[in-house]
């Protein structure tokens, strides 16, 4: 200060700073001018990117889901130095896919890397003296049991184990062979005499069973049983061996489900064979299927994992899924068909089942291998892998890797597979699905399951019902009541009273809905369900009794009238409100005595409307609650904003207050009431806490006013926090969350458009 | 009659009762949270009768605190297997709270008012509230002082006052040290690990660095034992005391002081006594810690989380919220694409919070939180810092959720400004942004507060987004204490919400929790009210300031 001062008494005549402080000056501003400008801009800008960032990242996370599975053969490896020139029986790879296996025909595995194809590791499956092998036979992918039959009719199981070490710090895996059933060859039933044709091995729940069938129709299994002794902890195996009932022509395949009770032959032309092998000792045959039409054979069959459904494929190149369905008359289940899949150009040639989820792989003899899923019945992909029949394929247990082995070629073609989500068809996402173990298609939505070898079931259907169910009811409720508690408040009611009213109504809209959702799970669910009759009496009573006391209103004197001026009804209404409710509560009891048998829930039970305590209309009642200020807000503004000028025309033509309503406001102000409704609409679909604790949350697909729902909201909340990130339910939940997202949006932007059209109107009438 | 029906009255009731209705749910609700909040503190009358077990015959004495009576049907109690006489129609029944967990295995019991004896009201009922098992009911026998009695009859209860008071000193100390030293001590013995590590992982442990390492951790740990050895000698002293009590099953349970948080004889109160008690249980369970899985004690650290997390939240919403708004009206270029970018940021307001949620889960913590950790707190890996649910992705992600309605309101209040004032600044010379910044923000902060209102009153009742990112049912520490730097960004958090959620509805013992409950859902929204006034009293200063000055 002091500065300017002595510099204005220094030019005197002017009191403007000096050119060069004005130039400074000037700068600074400008700086600063442009700081305010382009800060503000990055600012504001910055903020809509974030905006606009939910709806990318969300799609992001979606996205994956969507994405076309891709295969492709990514080299050709030559085993190094392999002279075991036999035949392929099976082709192996590990959990790190670097170690790949083969199986030949003179008994040799040879373990070698798939990089390099350099052999690793060479192990000799003890064939007797003399003896060659004549068969080949495994279990499920995943237990990695195989089972060698030998020309002298003995078999011999063995299992393959990858062993870690960890020398120095670096992973070091080896294949090694064991035997858990023994490393000596057996003999497999009493006295089935020709070759061995079909073999195979499980492992399944409580025990193992080792099969085997002739190329004359017979057929027998020993069975292992692991007892551990208590005392020692040593296992002890028992063995007992059964011959099964005879099919009379030539097995070609064999499966034993891992629940140890159905096994199937399958014959040359394609007929299966079910027997019930529950009671080993009394084996009878279920029944016979075909599995392919008449003139095609089944040329390739497996289980997909936990050996519930059984793939088939012809060699016409169909494939086909078939599950144990319980029949409802019988008691008995049956195989039946259930979805078939794309076919292949030839003769399906091998199938290869994933490990951990419902997918496998087919080659045919055409030299294609495809990639179909089960669940979502789609074939996600299919490669020319080779020009020659495919004989042989391995899939690795994480999904990623595939060996396959061409007729008469040396070499291994690898392919690298990218097919994380196989899941999520749209049809499995939103149809209905057959599922293992259900007697038909469905909606479910049953995220997991302690099994490995479980089903997801991601159905959105289940949980968009519930939420349209649960958003129904609520504005069921909400709707009438804050659309005409919106009329009155803002054409009737008198100024003094409207003040009070209007921050009252919005004053909810404040209140945590958690507090609602307690409430109506704690104290309002339990209520009702001893209180039934309230609900319907209320609903009836309440709005006769209002009706009631206008119409007394009108009769008293005018004198009398005159103390509570035109304005005030409501006010007037709220102790009749109050009476008709404790009289509608106290005569409760009464009413389940005189006509429900004394509990009118028992009573919805016996007449077959099942009752649960947190249902959809406790759900509809809170959440109603919750969105009564939303609704009554913009509704009221709607119907308040209607010019003057026109009721007040609409009026001096001689038409009642109510005619001016109905015909002069309702219609001018309907967008509005029309946008009020949708925003409330978008609110009940999206609101999460009260639905969370006031519905019970199983994801059923019904409209009972008496049983829950799960909305898309509160699985999001029940289900993300648990779920591994990347999964293909983590997706499927961040789908669901963008499916909210684009719903409410694109409500509120259609309400919004409606509200600003609103406005010009007004403005121009 | 018909005129009547004609003139559209009756449609014009029917809407006027649509608003009784409504207003009578508001007040309604606001009421039964108030009464049955407020009535948890009130040491209501304890009851002693005899009750007959009607399916057995059994007569059993019954001591216990009536919670609340309902009417049934006879014929509802019939179908649930008791023999009500088939005459009777109507069947009162009392919900009863015996405490006594441990000795029955029972808290609460419904009682038929027809099998009930005599209800009297004896003035020695003394309930004990328990650091575990929950409350005791029962009349005091004697007192005891390390296995000989010191006082019984008359003399009793005085005394047990004296010791009690006495007992719960030494028990505050306990805790006084278990909490703050010990946790402090451990908070510094976690910093040399980390520091450690880090000097492992960037090459630079030295052995010398290395030896210092070894004494700062053997400091601690003698500091550490020293606390230790005073905690067992607290520990000793406090389990001298202890009582007899008579369980009206007639068992004689022997309870330490150090087992009770207080004691009182509800019967043998005044008035002004019940008042005092009133207040005192009020303020403990404001101040205090929750104990048994959330169902007894305080909710101090749900109060404490909810409050520090939405001011973290105004933090970051407030000049995010202004700066966006002040863009949108005053330098973005008014077009089609503003109009469609306007309309989508007010629309995010209406959009589900837990849509919110997902993305502050998957952005913030998964990819976010992951980064940081990977660049600043690579030490203290695989245990997360920043790529776990906490303090400040909860309030980043409800400051996201608000900021549509910081924006809306912020705008509003620009657009309100008159162009004249505007014009005046520009025309005096002033450039844009002196003419933004000295005229026009100022005079629309008024709504830029009614903005920040709205947005804690939202953010402070929300809780389904929080549930994904920070929220837990107890946290262990508070997250701001005396340990550098002070406020703990990536701590998880309580939430008075989250409580009301997770007490009410995951708890072992719902129905001892209930009252807790609604205690809780009290103090939520007495704060959500508290914080709402607060903003409006600042808002009105400001407008009140400012329209001085505009004018």
């Amino acid at each position: 200060m002091t500065a300017s001062t002595e510099q204005t008494l220094e030019f005197g005549s002017s009191l403007l700073p000096s050119r060069e402080r004005r130039e400074k000056l000037r700068k600074v501003r400008r700086f600063r001018d442009g700081f305010s400008r382009y800060g503000v801009g990055t600012a504001g800008i910055g903020v809509i990117i974030a905006l606009a960032l939910i709806f990318v990242y969300l799609f992001y996370e979606a996205y994956p889901l969507l994405k076309p599975a891709a295969i492709q053969v990514a080299k050709e490896i030559t085993i190094l130095a392999d002279e075991d020139s036999s035949d392929t029986v099976h082709l192996t790879l590990d959990r790190f896919e670097t170690i790949g296996g083969r199986f030949s025909s003179s008994g040799i595995i040879t373990f070698f890397d798939v990089e390099t194809g350099k052999i690793l590791a060479r192990e000799n499956v003890p064939v007797p003296e003399g003896e060659t092998v004549t068969a080949f036979g495994r279990s499920e992918s995943r237990k990695s049991l195989f089972v060698y039959g030998f020309s002298d009719g003995s078999v011999l199981p063995l299992k393959i184990d990858y062993r870690q070490t960890f020398p120095q710090g670096v992973r070091v895996i080896t294949p090694t062979l064991e035997f858990p059933l023994g490393d000596e060859p057996i003999r497999v039933g009493g006295g089935i005499t020709g070759n061995y044709s079909a073999l195979t091995i499980v492992d399944g729940r409580g025990g193992y069973i080792v099969a085997a069938g002739t190329d004359s129709g017979d057929i027998a299994m020993a069975m292992f049983r692991a007892r551990r002794n208590m005392l020692t902890g040593s296992v002890e195996l028992s063995r007992e061996d059964y011959d099964l009932p005879s099919i009379q022509r030539p097995v070609t395949q064999l499966f034993v489900n891992e629940s140890l009770r159905n096994l199937f032959a399958i014959d040359e032309e394609g007929a299966l064979f079910n027997i019930d092998i529950v009671d080993p000792k009394n084996p009878r045959i279920l029944e016979r299927v075909d599995l392919v039409p008449e003139g095609v054979s089944a040329t390739a069959a497996a289980f997909l994992v936990g050996s519930r459904s059984l793939i088939v494929g012809g060699s016409d190149g169909s494939l086909s899924q078939w599950i144990l369905v319980r029949n409802e008359d019988t008691g008995e289940a049956n195989l039946t068909r259930i979805r078939g899949f794309r076919q292949q150009s030839g003769a399906i040639t091998f199938i290869e089942p994933e490990y951990s989820r419902k997918g496998f792989l087919a080659g045919d003899d055409t030299g294609r291998v495809s990639l179909h899923y089960a669940t979502s019945s789609v074939t996600l992909k299919q490669l020319e892998a080779t020009a020659e029949p495919v004989v042989r394929i391995a899939i690795s247990p994480i999904n990623r890797l595939a060996l396959v082995k061409a007729e008469n070629a040396d070499h291994l073609q690898v392919l690298t597979i990218d097919n994380p989500h196989p899941q999520t068809s749209l049809s499995a996402l939103w149809g209905k699905v057959w599922y293992e173990g259900r007697g038909q298609p469905e909606f479910i939505w049953q995220s997991s399951s302690a099994d490995d070898a479980f089903e997801s079931k991601f159905s959105l259907t289940p949980l968009t019902i519930g939420t349209l169910k649960a958003a129904l009811f609520a504005m069921l409720l909400a709707t009438p009541l804050a659309i005409m508690g919106a009329i009155y408040t803002a054409y009737f009611m008198a100024k003094p009273m409207r003040r009070i009213v209007k921050p009252s109504i919005e004053l909810m809209e404040a209140l945590p809905t958690v507090i609602l959702g307690f409430l109506a799970g704690i104290w309002l669910a339990p209520y009702i369900e001893n209180h039934l009759p309230i609900i319907f009496v209320g609903a009836l009573l309440i709005p006769f009794g209002m009706l009631v006391a206008g119409f007394s209103w009108s009769r008293l004197p005018s004198g009398f009238r005159g103390i509570i001026p035109p304005g005030w009804e409501a006010a007037l209404l709220v102790p009749v409100v109050i009476v008709l409710g404790w009289i509608t509560v106290e005569s409760s009891p009464w009413i389940e005595l005189a006509f429900f048998d004394g509990s009118m829930r028992q009573w919805f039970t016996n007449v077959g409307i099942p009752y649960d305590q947190r249902n959809a209309l406790i759900v509809g009642l809170a959440m109603g609650f919750a969105v009564i200020p939303t609704i009554f807000s913009i509704a009221e503004d709607a119907v308040f904003n209607v010019p003057r000028h026109l009721t007040q025309g609409s009026l001096a033509l001689g038409a009642t207050s109510w005619q001016t309503v109905v015909g002069v406001v309702l219609p001018t102000a309907s967008p509005g009431i029309f946008s009020a409704v949708m925003i409330g609409f978008g609110r009940a679909v999206g609101e999460t806490m009260i639905v969370l604790m006031a519905s019970g949350n199983s994801p059923i697909v019904n409209f009972n006013l008496f049983e829950g729902m799960r909305t898309l909201a509160a699985n999001i909340a029940v289900e993300l926090p648990e779920t591994a990130v990347g999964s293909t339910h983590f997706r499927v939940l961040f789908l669901s969350a963008l499916v909210l997202l684009l719903f409410t949006f694109v409500l509120n932007t259609v309400a919004e458009v409606v509200r600003q059209r609103l406005r010009k109107r007004y403005a121009s009438i | 009659m018909t005129t009547w029906w004609k003139s559209g009255s009756p449609w014009v009731w029917l809407n006027a009762g649509a608003v009784s209705i409504s207003i009578i749910m508001v007040f309604g609700l606001l009421l039964l949270i108030l009464v049955r909040g407020f009535g948890n503190f009130w040491p209501h009358q304890i009851v002693e009768t005899t009750y007959e077990n009607p399916v057995t015959g059994e007569q059993v004495e019954v001591i216990g605190e009536r919670r609340r009576s309902e009417t049934l049907t006879g014929q509802a109690l019939r179908e649930a297997g008791i023999p009500i006489p088939d005459d009777q129609v109507l069947v009162t029944r009392h919900l009863f709270k015996l405490g006594n967990r441990d000795l029955t295995g029972q808290d609460f019991a419904y009682f038929i008012d027809d099998f009930m004896g005599e209800w009297r009201y004896p003035r020695d009922i003394t309930v004990l509230e328990r650091r575990e098992w929950g409350d005791f009911l029962g009349t005091p026998v004697r007192l005891i002082e390390d296995g000989q009695v010191v006082a019984e009859g008359e003399a009793l209860w005085p005394e047990f006052q004296k010791r009690l008071a006495r007992s719960n000193r030494l028990f505050d100390e306990i805790r006084q040290i278990e909490r703050e030293e010990i946790g402090n001590i451990n908070f510094r013995l976690e910093r040399v690990r980390l520091d450690q590590r880090r000097a492992e992982l960037r090459g630079t442990l030295t052995p010398e660095l290395e030896q210092e390492f070894v004494s700062r951790r053997a400091a601690l740990n003698e500091e550490y034992a020293v606390l230790q050895e005073r905690l067992r000698n607290l520990s000793a002293e406090n389990r001298r005391d202890a009582i007899v009590m008579r369980a009206p099953n007639g068992e004689e349970p022997t309870i330490r002081l150090e087992q009770i948080v207080k004691a009182w004889q509800p019967n043998n109160m005044s008035i002004p006594a019940k008042v005092a008690f009133y207040i005192d249980d009020f303020i403990g369970f404001i101040v205090g810690y929750p104990r048994e899985a959330n169902t007894e004690g305080g909710i101090f650290p749900a109060i404490f989380g909810t409050v520090v997390m939405v001011l973290v939240m105004s933090i970051l919403v407030t000049p995010f919220g202004v700066l966006a708004a002040i863009y949108l009206r005053e330098y973005a270029k008014q077009g089609a694409l503003l109009k469609t970018i306007r309309i989508s940021v007010y629309n995010l307001a209406g959009v589900p919070s837990i849509v919110f949620g997902v993305f502050g889960l998957g952005f913030f913590i998964y990819l976010t939180g992951g980064a940081i950790d990977r660049t600043f707190y690579p030490e203290a890996l695989p245990a997360p810092t920043f790529g776990t649910p906490g303090l400040f992705w909860a309030s980043l992600t409800l400051a996201l959720l608000t900021l549509p309605v910081v924006i809306v309101s912020t705008e509003e209040g620009l657009a309100r400004i008159p162009a004249s004032l505007r014009e005046g600044s520009l025309a005096l010379g002033a450039t844009k942004g002196e003419t933004l910044w000295q005229v026009v923000v100022p005079l629309a902060t008024p709504a830029m507060m009614t903005g920040l209102i709205l947005a804690i009153a939202r953010a402070a009742g929300e809780v389904a987004p929080l549930m994904l990112v920070g929220v837990v049912k107890l946290a262990p520490t508070l997250p701001i204490d005396g340990n550098f730097p002070f406020l703990h960004l990536e701590r998880k958090i309580m939430h008075l919400g989250f409580h009301i959620y997770d007490v009410g509805f995951q708890s072992p013992n719902a129905e001892a929790a209930e009252q807790l409950v609604y205690a809780t859902a009290l103090i939520l929204v007495l704060l959500i009210v508290v914080l709402n006034l607060t903003a409006i009293t600042v808002r009105n200063h400001l407008r009140e300031k400012y329209r001085a000055e505009g004018d």
